[in-house]
């Protein structure tokens, strides 16, 4: 789909019935079909799906012994609420402490250069794909937007190979961005580029006939424009990295040193009985960073993916 | 490196570390772009071009590519990397426990894209025609936010089983007493556990389908909808006949979209049972012999199994993508 139809489509979006002549109409029919079955229907099935975070979310602000001997509903009967979970996983330090303060940490330190070094990467390329012509561009093209569609799994034995025989930089901070720069590239190109390429084209030609050099339409022309493109799928992106175990646990050595979030939730979880009463507040630790962005940038986020998986 | 539980020296250190990163990164590309700007008339173009794609297409040749095509010749290699031919897709097809996986991967690329776009189509009628949409909408589609391992842990409280006689503590388990039942093992029962994994995916998964029906049936003409509506079309008519066609696109992207994520899962089965119980998938499979037991031929022959399954749809796609460039 194209981003001016992707646009149209983020408009629909929101609140129907409070603009012009279209959306009234639309109001009229919405209002018709309002049914008190629909809604009942969409409310339980919002219930079911809220219930199981509602849980961990409560859980994770229980008393440990609460946390082990009884279920999180009996708060209601029974209400108890402590934040010591959350000082125990975050700031205890010992060899059998959760020390999640660290890996938080080395989440943030992966996830913001594995954000963005792939983003200003692709959006150099998705330029040169959409404006720059040159042979084999589009044979090119449809080759990354097919990469897109490998498995990692492919590619995990021989770049860790590469990391630490060739660059010996396995179990680093750089290795763990490069990984994540590589796999995340070829989504940025081509959903960026579905953007850059609807860019009008007066706009691009008036600038090259003033003399404006390609690296100068870039950066005076093609950054401003794409600029909410860039945001939303930034977002994807960040998202997509905080929330990633496997490239973490093959690239990053798995050490308190470089180590995020995520593998050490799923460490935890190995030791499911022992770590009862930490996991919820873990958990939640590492679900606030990801809740935040989405409740806060949710439409940016919605727009990101309907401009990439609506290419009807 | 800061020594294990030296939280603020291992601190400053990593801030640094990620300084150091984002300015070299930005003088690195910075540096190549002037050079290019500044370069003499002649040959500017292709150096500029070269500029803006090298970088990329280099990153994606070796890492990407180039690995691609060695993990196939990895996959006819035993663990000293001698070539074997089809020693280990023969091993892979003889142990019991690799034809649970690969049966276990059918199931679920059978069962959660089709249930989760069922249910995410639904949902998106339903609240499509009640109040309170946005917030109804949120609360489906917050799962995509979760990191698998954090969806993983939230399911395994819901899962989790205590003997009959004392308190449940799981609210699955709590339920099945309440209404005079007896607490199963909801983890460790094969072959239903499977199932109890594949919905933790659906949960997931479903918000995103949601947003993306909801989004297109937004986009069916109101105009086709009284026109159905005049016509006498009673509700489900007009879901089958007017609705349905108007989205047919969005319901072919969601569902290759969710069976590829289906594909690669590897973080569900890994939190939740380790793909203990039978439980297994090729994607955690393929991790297993990898990295935990370094059999890199076997593991390498498990990834082109799931490379081939992704197939089709890679081509699918391929063309269906040359359709559109053709008529832009």
């Amino acid at each position: 789909m194209s981003y001016a139809n992707a646009e149209a489509v983020a408009e629909l979006d929101e609140p129907i019935g409070q603009k012009g002549q279209p959306q009234s109409k639309a109001s009229r029919v919405k209002q018709r079909l309002t049914s008190r079955w629909a809604t009942a229907a969409a409310i339980v099935i919002a219930f079911i799906w809220t219930i199981p975070t509602f849980g961990l979310f409560v859980s994770s602000f229980r008393p440990a012994d609460d946390i082990r001997s009884s279920g999180w509903w009996t708060i209601f009967t029974n209400p108890a609420f402590t934040l010591e979970n959350y000082g125990d996983v975050l700031f205890t330090s010992g060899a059998s402490s959760a020390n999640l303060g660290s890996y938080f940490i080395n989440s943030l330190v992966v996830a913001i250069p594995a954000t963005l070094f792939p983003i200003a990467l692709a959006t150099m390329a998705a330029y040169a794909f959409a404006w720059i012509k040159f042979k084999g561009s589009a044979a090119i093209f449809v080759l990354i937007f097919a990469l897109q569609i490998v498995p990692l799994q492919m590619a995990l034995i021989p770049l860790l190979q590469i990391f630490s025989q060739v660059l010996g930089i396995s179990g680093s901070f750089p290795a763990v961005w490069i990984a994540h720069t590589i796999f995340g590239l070829p989504l940025c190109i081509f959903l960026l580029h579905n953007f850059i390429a609807e860019i009008p084209s007066e706009v691009i030609e008036a600038a090259k006939m003033d003399g404006a050099s390609n690296t100068q339409v870039f950066f005076r022309i093609i950054i401003p424009l794409a600029t909410p493109a860039i945001a939303s799928i930034a977002i994807f992106q960040f998202l997509w990295v905080w929330n990633d175990l496997l490239v973490a646990l093959v690239f990053s050595g798995g050490t308190v040193d470089v180590a995020p979030l995520t593998q050490r939730l799923a460490e935890l979880v190995g030791n499911f009985g022992r770590n009862q009463e930490r996991l919820p507040a873990a958990a939640f630790i590492s679900l606030i960073i990801p809740l935040i962005v989405f409740f806060g940038l949710q439409r940016y986020f919605v727009r990101g993916l309907l401009a990439g998986s609506t290419k009807g | 490196m800061a020594a294990r539980g030296d939280f603020w020296g291992g601190l400053w250190e990593k801030f640094g570390i990620l300084i150091i990163g984002l300015a070299a990164f930005a003088a690195v590309i910075g540096l190549i772009l002037f050079l290019v700007d500044k370069a003499p008339k002649r040959g500017r173009d292709v150096l500029q071009l070269v500029a803006f794609v090298a970088p990329a297409l280099i990153l994606l040749g070796v890492g990407l590519i180039y690995p691609a095509v060695r993990t196939a010749y990895l996959a006819f290699t035993n663990r000293t990397g001698e070539f074997i031919g089809l020693d280990n897709f023969v091993w892979m097809f003889t142990q019991p426990q690799i034809i649970t996986t690969l049966i276990n991967t059918l199931v679920w690329v059978a069962l959660v894209p089709t249930l989760s776009t069922a249910i995410g189509l639904a949902y998106a009628v339903f609240i499509d025609r009640s109040r309170g949409e946005k917030v109804l909408k949120a609360l489906v589609f917050m799962p995509m936010a979760i990191s698998f391992v954090g969806a993983g842990i939230i399911w395994r409280f819901v899962y989790e089983y205590r003997a009959e006689g004392f308190e449940q503590i799981g609210i699955l388990n709590q339920i099945i007493v309440w209404v005079g039942g007896e607490p199963q093992q909801f983890l460790i029962n094969s072959p239903w556990n499977t199932l109890f994994l594949i919905i933790v995916m659906i949960w997931i998964q479903t918000g995103f389908a949601m947003v993306l029906l909801s989004a297109a049936i937004k986009g069916v003409p109101t105009e086709i909808i009284e026109a159905s509506r005049l016509d006498g079309a009673n509700g489900w008519q007009q879901f089958v006949n007017v609705t349905i066609p108007g989205i047919r696109p969005t319901l072919v992207v969601v569902v290759t979209t969710i069976s590829i994520a289906t594909l690669k899962v590897f973080d569900i089965v890994r939190t939740m049972t380790g793909g203990n119980y039978d439980t297994s998938v090729i994607a955690n499979e393929m991790y297993t012999q990898a990295f935990n037991r370094g059999e890199y031929g076997q593991g390498s022959a498990l990834a082109l199994v799931l490379f081939i399954m992704v197939l089709p749809i890679v081509i699918y796609n391929v063309r269906v993508m040359r359709k559109q460039r053709e008529i832009r």
